[in-house]
Parts: C-alpha cells; structure tokens; sequence
C-alpha cells in the first residue's frame, strides 16, 4: 500500500526543542514566588514512625511548611502512598519541608527529629517465604493489581524437597494449565528443569522524577514527568484530591520513562499538597538517589521451567514456576506475563504455569519495558540453546519451530493474535547477519579472546482499543490534530498524528499537533505504555479523521448539492466526484462548520466519548470543524510486538569482559509507520537490554536492608563505550490486517531480544555453560571458567 | 587522539589575582583557600563544598536532629560578574553554588540539566572556554573571567541552529532529549580540537555523556554528519 506520509520519515517538531534547550521538562518550569521542598525519607527498611518533632526545624526562618502522611490523601494498604507513617524500604518519602530555598529546606530536615520503632524487613523473596522468614509488612506478605493482599508461607519440606539449587515450589498465588502435561513430558526426547535467578533493575532515567505546582482560583496546575498525557489526569487529580475538571496538568516532555511514569505516580501530587498548605507555587527537586528510591525498579525473578523438547527441538510440555520480587507495595504483574510470554513465544503444545508476587522491603516495583516478558526472555532463550547443543540442533532452527506464527494461539484460554510475523523477523535476520557462517565461528579464539555468536527473541502484547481522536481544522486552513500523547521519546505522538493527516490527504506543512498541556483541549488515549501507542492512536487518530472526513462531504453536499457520497477529499479540498471545479477548501468548510454548529463544530458531540474527551471538544467548540470519534473498530484478537536480535560477541577468558562486535535488531510491528522512528527503538532498546544482561545490579545489605548502589556509577547502565561503535536494524515490514493503516506497537520486545541475544553469545563462548543468572556479569565468568565456587548463593537475590 | 584533553588537565583558577578582585568590590570576601587553585576533579570540588557548608543532597540515614549541621542557613549571595554565551551577566551567588543552579535558576538558562547532580552522567555538561566540564560540579565563583557556553549559546542571534544542532535533527539523534543539551556541547567541543574525529575518537570523546534512551548510535551519525559537512 502506498502512503504519502506514512512509513516515511519526518523531522517531528519537538526535536527542535531538544537541540536547542527550548524543551521544558517539568524542573524547567517557573513561577513568580516559587519555593522548594525536599523529601526526608526513611533510614530504615521497615519501621513505624512514632513520633516526628518538627519544632527546631519550623523555627528556622524561611522555612514555610512541613507536609506529613497526615497532611494527604491516604489510600489502602497495598497501594502506593504519597507519604507513609510505616516506611517499608529505605528511602520511602515520610514527610516533605517547604522553604525560600534547597538549602533551607535540608537544613530543616537535617533539624527534625524522628521517633522510630523498627520493624522485621527481608530483602529476598524467598526467605519471605519461608515459614521461619520475616515478611515484608506486618499485615501480608504477597500483593499485586492481580491478587488477594494475604500472606502466604511455604512449608519447611517445600523447602527440603527442592534440593541444591533448585526453586521450591509451594503453594502459588495464581495458576492456569492448558493441555496434557503428562502425555507431553512422555514425548518428549530431552526433558530439561532449570532453576534460575534474573536480577531486578532499576529504571534509572535521566530525568528525575522533578514537579512543580501551584493552585489558582481553585484550579491546580502541575508541571511533571511522564510518558503519558491525558491517561494521567483521572489518577493524578485522585492523588492532588481533585476532580479531573480542576486539573490543567502540563508534560510536554519527559527525559525517559522506561515504564516507571506511565501511569500516575503519587510522588508527582507531593507539590501540589504543599503548594496548597503554604500558599506559594512549590517545586519539587528529585535528586538521583530520591530517583532511585521512588523511580519503581524491575521486579527481579526467582524461576525454575521444566521443558520437553522431541528430537527436532519442538516443545511439546512446559511446567513454570515464578516467584516474583513485588517490592514493598502493589506492585505489577510481571508474574502473569511470564507465563503468558511463555506460551506466546515458544507455543509449547502443554503448559502449566505458576506464580506468586512477593513483598520485599525494597523499593516499589513498577512494569519495566517489557515488565515480566523480558526477564522470561533471558530465562528461557538459554534454555533453548542449551536444548540445542544436547539435541544437536542449530540454535536458530529450534526457535523456528517453535515460534509463533499468525495462526499460533496464547495464553491460558489458547485466544489468537491478530497477526504474528516472528518466523519471518528471524529469517530476515538471520539472512543479514549471515548467521549460518557466523555460527561457524563460535568458539574461534583469538589471544585470550573467544568468539560467541547468539540469538534471542522477544514479546509484548502491542495494541488496546476503545480510546478517542480529536482532530479540527479551522478557517485559517490548517488542520490540528489534538493528540493525548505523552512525549517519552519515542516520538509516537508525531506519528501516529500522521495517520490522521494522511487519512485527509493533507499537506503535513500545515498540521499542527496539539499536545503536551491539558489546556490545548486533548482527547483520552491509552498511556504510552506496553509498546501500545503506535496501534491504539492509529486506530484513534484514524476514525476521527474519518469523522473529519464524512463531515467535509456532509457540508459540500449541503452546499453545493447532492449527496455525500457524491463526493471526496484531494489537495485539502473537498470535491464533487463528477465535477471536481465543484469545491469547497478545507478553511471554507471549518468557517462554515462554526456557521452550521452542532456536531460539525462540536457543540454537540457522540455521547459515548470519555468524559476528559467531552470537555476537550467543549473547550473548542466554534473554533472550526471538528473530527472526534471513539474507536470501536473490531478488536477480537491479541496485536502482538515481536523481536529478534542477533549478535556477535568477543569475551576475555582472562578478565571476563565481553566486547559486542556486532549486532541486528529485527523487528515485526506491522507495518512500518516511522522508519527512523523504529531504527531509535531497535537500537535503543539494545542497547538497556544489554545493561540488562550484563551489567546492571540492583543490590541491597541482607543485614540493614540499606540499598548498594543508587547512582549511574554504581547500577552500571550502558556508556558509549561499552556497546558497539555501529548497529543495525531491520524490520518485517508485513501489515496486521486489523489495524487501520497495518501498524503495531514495538518498543518493549526490542529490548528483551538483545538482553536474551547477549546472554547466550556469553555461554557460546564458553562452549555453552549457562549460569542461570543474570546480570551476567565478569567476575562469574573468571571464577566459572577458572572452575572456582561463585560468590553467591544458588537463587539468593538481591545480594550479589 | 593527541588533541584530546585528558579530565586532569583541566585546571580553573590557576593565578587568580584575588586582593585585586576584592579591592573593586569592597564586599566581596575571597573564598576559602581549598577553592584557590581548584583542580575540576570530584575530590577536590567536594572538598570545597563541605567547606563552605553546603549540605550534600544525598540519601541521609541519620535518625536525630544534626543541628551542627544548619550553620550554613541564610548562606550569604555575593554579586559577581559571569561571561555566559558571549553575554556579561550580574548575578547574585552564594559560595557554594554550582554552575548547574546558577545556569538554572538565576540565569534562565534551563537547557542545562541535571541528571545526577554528582558528576556521573554528563547531562549538566557546559563548555568553560572551549573545554567540556560537569557545571554541576563546578562553582560558580570558581569561573573568574572564564567563558561559559550553554546548549543556548550555539545557536546563531537570528535562530539558526548551529551546523551540530542541524545535524543531531537530520539524523533524529535525540530520543528523550534529557542528555541531548549535554551530548552536543561535548560534541562541539571535540569538533572544535578535532575536527574530523574518527567514529572511535566521537565515541571516546562523548563517553561521559550517558544516555538512558540508548540513542549512542544517532549520536555518533550526527557527529560524524556534522564533521563531514563542516
């Protein structure tokens, strides 16, 4: 199919922004009379506080204001509070001073003093699980969106019978079979039952988690940080104890997301209460330690999968088991996913799948690009090779057989997806990569360098529906598309903007793209999360163009006679099919849309839009014609994103060090909307997944439940030297038949194809040992090849 | 690579004619002997700060109230002089502030940001003649006749992106943009000492500059294009 704006590329108009320092994230923001707070947060794993004396500190003067638990809205255990009175991880916000400056406000923090009593902590998941364990808060000790807030304990035998270094398995908090694992088992040729460990990380972004607020004439506005726009007014306007009408809520840029500012985050409502309290515009300055602490973390996994795999690599039974870290509170559900991810990826043809979220007094947990799906990667793609080596197959063809395709089934009730295109991602890339002579490499040494060659694929659900599109043009001629977008970097906003422009056939020089601040009028869309938004706002920016697009006929046939149908759009135009001098322009049609009113300029609109929806196009009725719709295209099956990526690594037998030589990225996301858009992603994505592999720790003291390392310096993200001077891209390119124009979200698998391609290149050369661990890191490599005992213990997480 | 500046080398403040100084201003009082002959290398700037009494913003796991620690309450601003994007500016500054701050919230220049605030990430990265540094490591008043370049200093006075700027757009280098501010003064710089970098000589030169989106390869396209097209 051929557009005219999509699958091209585009300068998008925010990068200007960027280059030049325009761009205001939400530190960047001012206010005549603005003042700051800082947080003080708790010096313990898990206490309760039982008395805070703030005298001294109030005495200091310019000191305005102290904000306690009391102070907010508080919202039942397990959710996430804005402030607590019983800090569970050390560095959880208690209370917030507000002062003229920084300076004034820590030293008034450093004057407060606090009365703790504390309480039992455990930083393992599995030692919570033990019946001699400590639990994580006094009243439970498993929590999740998706289960009962209870506390569950294994039993000492669960323990006894699991043997060295494999997972006990008690009693789950959830489970699902499909098929006969059994019959499954017996099939199969090699069974193998692997136990392991993927370390948490933490989202790390760049930018802090920074806000700013200030109330006026009962409105409050709050400048954040977050991967999405609108999505986050009906939770944010919770959290400041507003309704979402008295919210004006500005992001029009956010220095990295990752998942941790997807949804609303109650940190971000902290300067609104204090704005409240002491009457001044109040910012709140989030240091990278703070980030740490409440910037949301990966959950780590604690697994054990048996698999059987007949003779030519198939799978014919999978029986897996997840203990998941949930952090102090709520959580996500990475858990489920990697039960779900399992069955979408390898389509084992029997599978049961068991799991249970637990609490630790370490910081909250929130989804982390591809939030259970990419830690299964890095669990599972070894396993795979390591079938590989014992059934003498190559390691490409027994993901080939097992990859899904647009017929494959998922999850517990075997549902469809919509399309599924992995088998072409691998053979794409293995045609670029040349993998069938790469392959013959493994193993070559060169000095104290060996060649280790690898592959890993990827997943992640990549559409909603049911979100709304808001789009005007107005009597000066230009066309805006209102976008309720977020701007976490990926420039999907732009893009998906574009559906709307090329459905009008309209000149992108003159669309302008609404977004960024709620005052622009913006519609409800998805958040920008779980590699959604490139299908979801497609979709929306499609049926309000194509309300759009209906009105223009119905106003020219109005005009100019006959039917609607009689008519269609060119050249901003719209014009009589048997006569095209017969026209209207598209400025005539907006000045005359706000003659007419009703629908045409949104004074009336569809009743079942979202309520954040309706007050949009009532704060821009009259100003031209107006194209607003809910999307109620058919959405019967799953969209998924898909993801290969191949490598080529050299590793150092004598200091462990590994150096990426080369590596493609493949990606199967329907059709391509944004060329270089994707190229960011693939290689983007790589690149955290490589951290993600092989360098990133998350690490706290067993003993005082103190957090090891809250810097870039000490978590180890990745640095320009440490991935590959070049890397390259590649994408199936095949449309998704239900999605307008063929297009499908990417971002997240992307990341987990890379980590899962590393983590295998490592145990290729070493002639295929697999630590069953990550991050994969130097010091286990020396002591595994030098045949020395590791430093950890066999599943212990947390701690290395 | 015999151009390139090794982080050492990069002294402020080497013969500042400090009684001269404080006899045109007759408030001003020097700063405190540590900040003199001030080596920009991490040791010696936090050395300087908790002399000067500033309270480091870290994670704090002390439980009592420190109240040896609040001396420095109402820290006095002095009005000094600054050469910023070829600009003088007057601008009030106490003696532990940082570039960053300074940039940030007195001069209006919020291009520069802070990313870690401790000298990890690159993301604060300005150019004080010429030279990258960390402004979030440097005190202001350690800059004495220095000149200080800042992502909004490149562009020419009628708007025109710097030929770096130009080609970080052409390539779609920025992904977030939280480091890109950063990204492009160390690139500038190198351009400005090595003017056709080798793609390892780019990557070396930019390597403290850290990106969490993980755009390193756009990057390292928009220096080379800017190299090539110079």
């Amino acid at each position: 199919m051929a557009y005219d704006l999509i699958g091209k590329n585009f300068t998008p108009p925010d990068i200007y922004g960027k280059v030049t320092g325009k761009a205001k994230y939400a530190e960047d923001f001012r206010a005549d009379g603005m003042v700051f707070c800082r947080l003080l947060t708790s010096p313990m794993p898990h206490a309760k506080v039982k008395k805070i004396d703030t005298t001294a500190a109030l005495k200091l003067k310019g000191v305005l204001g102290v904000l306690t638990a009391d102070d907010v809205p508080a919202f039942p255990p397990p959710n996430n509070p804005i402030l607590t009175k019983e800090p569970l991880y050390v560095g959880e916000p208690i209370l917030a001073v507000a002062a003229e400056t920084e300076q004034l406000a820590q030293d008034a923090i450093d004057l407060i003093k606090i009365d703790y009593e504390p309480l039992p902590f455990v930083v393992d998941p599995l030692d919570s699980l033990h019946p001699a364990g400590p639990t994580a808060r006094l009243d439970g000790n498993v929590a999740n969106p998706r289960v009962k807030y209870q506390t569950i304990k294994w039993t000492a035998r669960d323990f006894a019978v699991a043997g060295e270094g494999n997972l006990p398995m008690g009693k789950p908090a959830a489970e699902w079979t499909y098929g006969d694992l059994e019959a499954g088992f017996k099939e199969a040729k090699l069974v193998l039952d692997e136990s392991f460990v993927i370390g948490a990380q933490g989202h790390h972004c760049m930018e802090p988690r920074s806000a700013m607020a200030y109330w006026q004439n009962g409105k409050v506005f709050v400048f954040g940080s977050s991967q999405s726009q609108t999505a986050m007014i009906p939770g944010l306007a919770r959290y400041c104890g507003v309704e979402p009408k008295d919210l004006v809520y500005v992001a029009e840029y956010c220095g990295g997301g990752f998942g941790s500012k997807g949804t609303p985050y109650p940190q971000m409502a902290i300067p609104a209460h204090m704005s409240r309290k002491v009457g001044r515009p109040v910012m709140m300055r989030v240091s990278r330690a703070e980030e740490y602490a409440i910037g949301q973390g990966r959950a780590g996994f604690q697994g054990r999968i048996k698999v059987g795999f007949r003779a030519d690599g198939r799978i014919t039974a999978m029986d897996a088991y997840v203990v998941a870290e949930n952090g102090a509170n709520v959580g996500f559900w990475d858990f489920e996913n990697f039960g779900h991810t399992l069955s979408v990826v390898y389509q084992p043809l029997a599978m049961r799948w068991q799991g249970i979220p637990v609490l630790t007094n370490t910081p909250f947990r929130g989804p982390q690009r591809g939030p259970g799906e990419n830690q299964t990667a890095l669990a599972m793609e070894p396993i795979l090779d390591k079938a590989a080596r014992k059934l003498d197959l190559d390691r490409l063809a027994i993901r080939m057989i097992n990859a899904p395709d647009s017929g494959g089934k998922h999850g517990e009730k075997r549902e469809n997806f919509t399309s599924a295109f992995l088998k072409e991602a691998l053979q794409k890339g293995a045609e670029r990569f040349k993998w069938d002579e790469k392959v013959k490499l493994s193993g070559q040494r060169r000095g104290s360098k060996v060649i280790g060659v690898g592959v890993g694929s990827a997943f992640h659900q990549a559409g909603f529906n049911g979100f709304d599109g808001l789009v005007r043009i107005t009597p000066d001629g230009k066309i805006h598309i209102h976008t309720g977008v977020g701007n976490l970097g990926t420039y999907s906003y732009a893009a998906t903007s574009r559906v709307a422009a090329e459905v009008l056939k309209c000149n992108w020089e003159n669309c302008i793209i609404e977004r960024g601040d709620t005052r622009r009028g913006l519609p409800f869309n998805s958040p920008q999360v779980g590699s959604n938004t490139s299908y979801t706002q497609s979709r929306t920016n499609f049926v309000a163009a194509m309300d759009a697009k209906a009105k223009l006929m119905q106003v020219a046939a109005k005009d100019l006679g006959g039917n609607p149908d009689d008519y269609d759009i060119g050249g901003e135009k719209v014009f009589l099919k048997s006569d095209p001098s017969k026209s209207l322009t598209y400025a005539a049609v907006a000045q005359r849309a706000i003659e007419i009113g009703g629908a045409f300029s949104g004074k009336e609109a569809p009743g079942d839009l979202n309520p954040i929806t309706q007050a949009a196009v009532a704060g821009l009725a009259g100003t031209g014609l107006i194209g607003v719709a809910k999307d109620k295209l058919a959405f019967e099956a799953m969209p998924p994103a898909l993801a290969a990526g191949f490598i080529l690594i050299e590793l150092d037998v004598e200091t462990g060090q590994h150096k990426i030589l080369e590596y493609l990225g493949v990606a199967d996301c329907g059709t391509v909307i944004h060329p270089m858009g994707l190229a960011t992603q693939v290689k983007g994505g790589a690149v955290m997944g490589f951290g993600l592999a092989a360098t990133e720790r998350y690490v706290l003291d067993p003993q005082i439940g103190i957090p090891a390392n809250t810097g870039f310096l000490g978590q180890k993200p990745m640095s320009y030297l440490d991935v590959p001077s070049e890397m390259h891209w590649d994408a199936v390119d095949m449309a998704d038949p239900s999605s307008p124009l063929g297009s499908r979200g990417i971002g997240e698998p992307l990341e987990g194809c890379a980590a899962a391609a590393l983590v295998c290149a490592i145990a290729d050369a070493m002639g295929g040992h697999y630590f069953n661990r990550t991050p994969v890191m130097a010091d286990m490599i020396v002591n595994a090849i030098a045949k020395r005992p590791q430093s950890y213990k066999a599943l212990a997480a947390n701690t290395q | 690579m015999d151009h390139y500046i090794p982080p050492d080398a990069r002294i402020l403040d080497a013969d500042v004619d400090y009684k001269a100084l404080a006899a045109q201003d007759p408030v001003w009082t020097p700063p405190p002997p540590q900040l003199r002959s001030l080596r920009a290398n991490r040791r010696e700037f936090i050395k300087g700060v908790i002399a000067s009494g500033t309270a480091v913003s870290a994670v704090s796991y002390t439980m009592g109230a420190r109240s040896a620690q609040a001396q420095n309450a109402a820290a006095p601003e002095r009005l000094i002089t600054v050469n910023v994007n070829g600009q003088t500016r007057r601008v009030d500054v106490t003696a532990n502030e940082t570039l960053a701050m300074t940039l940030r919230y007195k001069l209006g220049l919020t291009g520069t940001k802070l990313g870690c605030d401790r000298g990890e990430c690159g993301a604060c990265t300005v150019l004080i003649d010429d030279v990258p540094h960390h402004s979030c490591s440097t005190l202001t008043h350690a800059l004495r006749g220095r000149k200080v370049t800042t992502i909004e200093g490149l562009e020419s006075p009628n708007g025109e992106l710097h030929p770096m700027q130009k080609a970080f757009v052409e390539e779609l280098a920025p992904q977030c943009g939280f480091c890109t501010p950063g990204q492009i003064m160390s690139a500038v710089a190198l351009l400005k000492v090595t003017p056709k970098p080798t793609r390892d000589e780019a990557r070396l030169a930019l390597s403290g500059n850290l990106c969490r989106c993980g755009a390193y390869d756009h990057y390292l396209n928009a220096v080379m294009r800017a190299a090539r097209e110079a």
